[in-house]
């Protein structure tokens, strides 16, 4: 391996690597703006200055380290007083058109430009002449502008061309005139909250967290976002008892360090609309009632009512211990309606749990050749696995085929069908796609809920395994095919079967049976994704954190605490186990879900065996091994999934109908009101105008 | 020798002759120096810290701009601040609450402001006769600032050479 020599420590690096990383290797810091690990180098700052020396002596300029390749014997110098004076002179050039308006200014105290003039500036400016002033752009109403604070980095630009694959960000003009520019239209990406982080001034800040506080007064807490089935890591800030933002945590093999709009932005609808007290049924009303009394109403119809005639189910946003003490509840009095799939997807048909996994994972999609989508939207279903697909396709050796409904997935997909038919071509060979398979060496395959979510749901959850068969998608050390699901809690549900027993009822069964008087009690645990209205005649006991759809029809509400508020286990739809943190207390009288179920089990005469939440952890470990091995992904074996059966012709449906509300959380937020208003609304207005 | 003056000084208490000798030639001579409060009061320096105001501009705009600083610098704690977008966009303050009770009067609040909105003034005279009048709020804090602005903005002018 070459090496290089940084302020006289030696280092060996790879071939290909800039100065800047090379330094970094040795430990000297370097302080930079427009350089950002994930984007492409732009060297337009100048900040990250250096002095090199090879054989032939010093080089006469100081260079910039971020642009400038590493070769072997370099000598490196970070600490020379002519770098410090080209820092000292730069940090003075960059400060000229800055205002001075920290004290207003939302990025203080985690601002770059604060710190590094502080550690590299010097301490006055020479500069007696006006400051330039430039117009506020709209980005949205999510990113806040205050562009006479841009230092033109062109981090954002290069952020949304590259990582969220949307030209609407630009940089107009030369010199003083220099401005950051968009085509005055909100910044058309899920993934748009990143460009706040990215950008080092605060010419770019978050809308709706504008002016709420500073980063020194919220507590910080490391946990995971349960908005969609990735699974992103996350830092809760918090201070009292409310959620104030939601930040991206560095996860190289989940979410890098972005996160979607959805994971940032939707928690104001934590504190909106929240359950705080339980509600017992009477005369036609809901009425406060107090946790006995509640208990009291659930227990005497849990006794009368024949396990047969009772069912339950498990929302999305469920950790897996609350599942797992419903289910062990419920086991417990032989209760065989189970099911957490709400959306009645076809998974757990057959085959193990390769059949309901993402068994590429993410990082792995960086070396997928080819990738054929089954009615999926990865932009809507899961925005940072969309990225990481659009990361490999400018890599140029990708390709995407689609079936289903077209999308805009801001990278280049053959859309070659609309349903299953499609794949029944495919998997005859017939079409390009499918030779297109056949030829990559890593091709993948996703299975999208839209697929799933149908009458023939395991017929073509089974064909697209046959095809994965056919075409080498399954290798012996790398497995192609993958289920992308949509929501948090599925894989939890699935790996510890919260399914139906022996000649017990799915979800279609357990409605069908609440309606034609078969069922009489459900137990709702946070779910709401489904017409709830054909329970409205069933008693129903709602255990969650808002007063959705599940809630309005529910007899009994007993209030939870949604994902910031526990220490739950989730698995995301790679398989990994991952835990949140709890940030802060629920409201009012809302408990901590498994608390509750473990105080119902007392009430109802069958106490489950767990008094702390390590006693649960060890029962579910002890049930589902697997789930034990915090940020790990169990091996699992290749079996087909599904169930082969007819397939109809209807063509695949999204399976996200509105990226921005998709639980109730995002539901409540008016952020999130806001961005379907601007960006669905908005696109429907397009629509027409197309239209006329 | 010494030891044996020494002696005989306090043995006939002539420190304690002296001195009542000059209380008592004061008495006669000396300059009063009580004052009768509270007809008549003390000098207080510019750079007194005594009550707290939030101050306005000239054009009845309030000056704080809800940066937070005095709340991080406070070592007693006892500022709390919260803030949001005004209609105008601005950023201000929604509350504003000093806790009086908890308040050491060091003075960092004001040194830490970037627009001197929040300034201890030079009234002292703010005892209550109920612990809930000293949590003082923005509406107080402001209503001071109007009261005292004369005296405050005298004060910070004279002291404004030394900064």
């Amino acid at each position: 391996m070459p090496k290089a020599i940084v302020d006289g420590v030696e280092v060996e690096f790879e071939h290909g690597m800039s100065v800047l990383q090379v330094a970094e290797l040795a430990g000297a810091e370097i302080p930079r703006f427009c350089y950002h690990d994930r984007l492409s180098v732009a060297g337009n700052c100048r900040m990250c200055l250096v002095e090199v020396e090879d054989q032939r002596g010093r080089a006469p300029k100081p260079a910039a380290s971020c642009a400038l390749p590493c070769s072997d014997g370099l000598m490196v110098h970070t600490r020379t007083d002519k770098v410090k004076k080209a820092r000292e002179g730069v940090m003075e050039f960059l400060l000229l058109n800055h205002p001075l308006d920290c004290p207003i200014c939302d990025q203080g105290g985690e601002c770059d430009l604060q710190d590094q003039a502080q550690a590299f500036g010097r301490d006055g400016s020479r500069f007696a002449e006006n400051k330039r002033a430039v117009e506020e752009k709209y980005m949205g109403p999510l990113i806040k502008t205050i562009m006479t604070r841009c230092i033109q980095c062109t981090r954002c630009v290069r952020f949304a061309t590259e990582v969220a694959g949307t030209e609407d960000i630009g940089l107009l003009n030369r010199g003083e005139h220099a401005e950051i520019s968009t085509i005055e239209r909100a910044v058309q990406s899920e993934m748009s909250g990143n460009l706040v982080d990215i950008c080092p001034v605060g010419a770019l800040t978050s809308k709706p967290y504008a002016f709420t506080a500073r980063p020194w007064e919220l507590r910080k807490t490391s946990s995971i976002d349960a908005m969609d089935a990735v699974g992103a890591n996350i830092r809760i800030d918090a201070r009292g008892r409310s959620v104030l933002r939601v930040l991206p945590r560095l996860h190289e093999d989940v979410n890098e360090e972005w996160i979607a709009d959805k994971s940032r932005h939707a928690i104001d609808g934590l504190s909106r609309q929240r359950l705080d007290q339980p509600y017992v049924r009477s005369n036609g009303r809901l009425r406060p009632a107090s946790w006995d009394d509640a208990f009291a109403a659930i227990a005497a119809k849990f006794k009368e009512t024949a396990a047969d005639r009772i069912a339950a189910i498990a929302g999305d946003q469920c950790d897996a211990e609350s599942m797992f003490a419903l289910k062990s509840l419920m086991d417990a009095k032989g209760v065989k309606n189970l099911d957490c799939r709400q959306d009645g997807a076809a998974l757990a048909t057959g085959g193990n749990a390769s059949g309901w996994r993402f068994n590429t994972t993410i990082a792995g999609l960086e070396e997928a050749d080819a990738i054929l989508l089954i009615g999926s939207n990865p932009r809507w279903e899961a925005p940072l696995i969309n990225a990481r697909i659009r990361k490999r396709f400018l890599t140029g050796e990708l390709q995407v085929f689609g079936v289903g409904a077209p999308h805009d997935l801001s990278y280049q997909t053959d859309w070659v069908g609309a349903g299953p038919h499609t794949l029944s071509e495919i998997l005859a060979g017939k079409v390009a796609a499918a030779k297109a398979l056949k030829a990559a060496s890593k091709p993948v395959i996703i299975v999208g809920q839209g697929a799933l979510t149908r009458e023939d749901g395991a017929a073509v959850l089974n064909l697209a395994g046959q095809i994965a068969e056919k075409f080498g998608v399954i290798q012996d050390d790398f497995n192609g095919f993958n289920v992308l699901h949509t929501a948090a809690a599925r894989v939890a549900g699935l790996d510890m079967g919260f399914l139906p027993g022996e000649g017990g009822r799915d979800m279609a069964g357990i409605l069908a049976g609440a309606q034609a008087g078969e069922i009489d009690m459900v137990y709702l645990l946070g779910a709401d994704e489904f017409d709830t209205e054909a329970l409205r005649e069933t008693f129903v006991v709602y255990q969650g954190h808002h007063g959705d759809a599940g809630a309005s029809v529910a007899d009994v509400i007993l209030p939870g605490s949604a994902y910031t508020e526990k220490n739950g286990l989730f698995v995301n739809t790679e398989g990994r186990v991952q835990t949140t943190r709890l940030a802060t207390f629920a409201p009012g009288d809302a408990r901590e879900d498994w608390t509750i179920l473990r105080a119902l089990s007392g009430a109802l005469g069958q106490p489950l065996v767990f008094d702390d939440l390590e006693g649960l952890r060890q029962s579910l470990i002890q049930a589902v091994p697997h789930i034990g091995g915090i940020d790990q992904i169990a091996p699992v074996e290749w079996a087909l999934p599904g169930a082969a059966g007819d397939l109809s012709d209807a063509p695949f449906e999204a399976a996200v109908g509105n990226y921005y509300m998709t639980c109730p959380i995002s539901r409540t937020s008016q952020t999130m009101a806001e961005c379907t208003e601007v960006y669905l609304a908005g696109s429907l207005d397009q629509a027409r105008e197309a239209a006329e | 020798m010494s030891v044996l003056f020494r002696s005989i000084r306090s043995l006939l208490l002539l420190e304690l002759v002296r001195g009542m000798a000059l209380t008592l030639w004061t008495m006669f001579t000396g300059r009063r120096v009580t004052v009768n409060y509270p007809y008549e009061k003390g000098v207080l320096s510019p750079r007194f810290r005594g009550e707290h105001a939030l101050r306005r501009y000239p054009t009845g705009e309030e000056r704080c701009i809800a940066c937070k600083l005095c709340e991080a610098i406070c070592p007693a704690q006892a500022i709390t601040i919260e803030a949001e977008p005004r209609e105008d966009g601005s950023r201000r303050t929604t509350r504003y609450d000093i806790d009086m009770t908890k308040c050491i009067y060091c003075g960092y609040c004001q040194e830490a402001c970037p627009v001197d909105a929040i300034v201890q003034g030079p009234n002292y005279e703010f005892s209550t006769e109920t612990r809930a009048e000293l949590y003082y709020n923005k509406d107080k804090l402001l209503d001071n600032g109007d009261r005292w602005e004369h005296l405050i903005a005298a004060n910070i002018a004279q002291d404004a050479a030394y900064r």
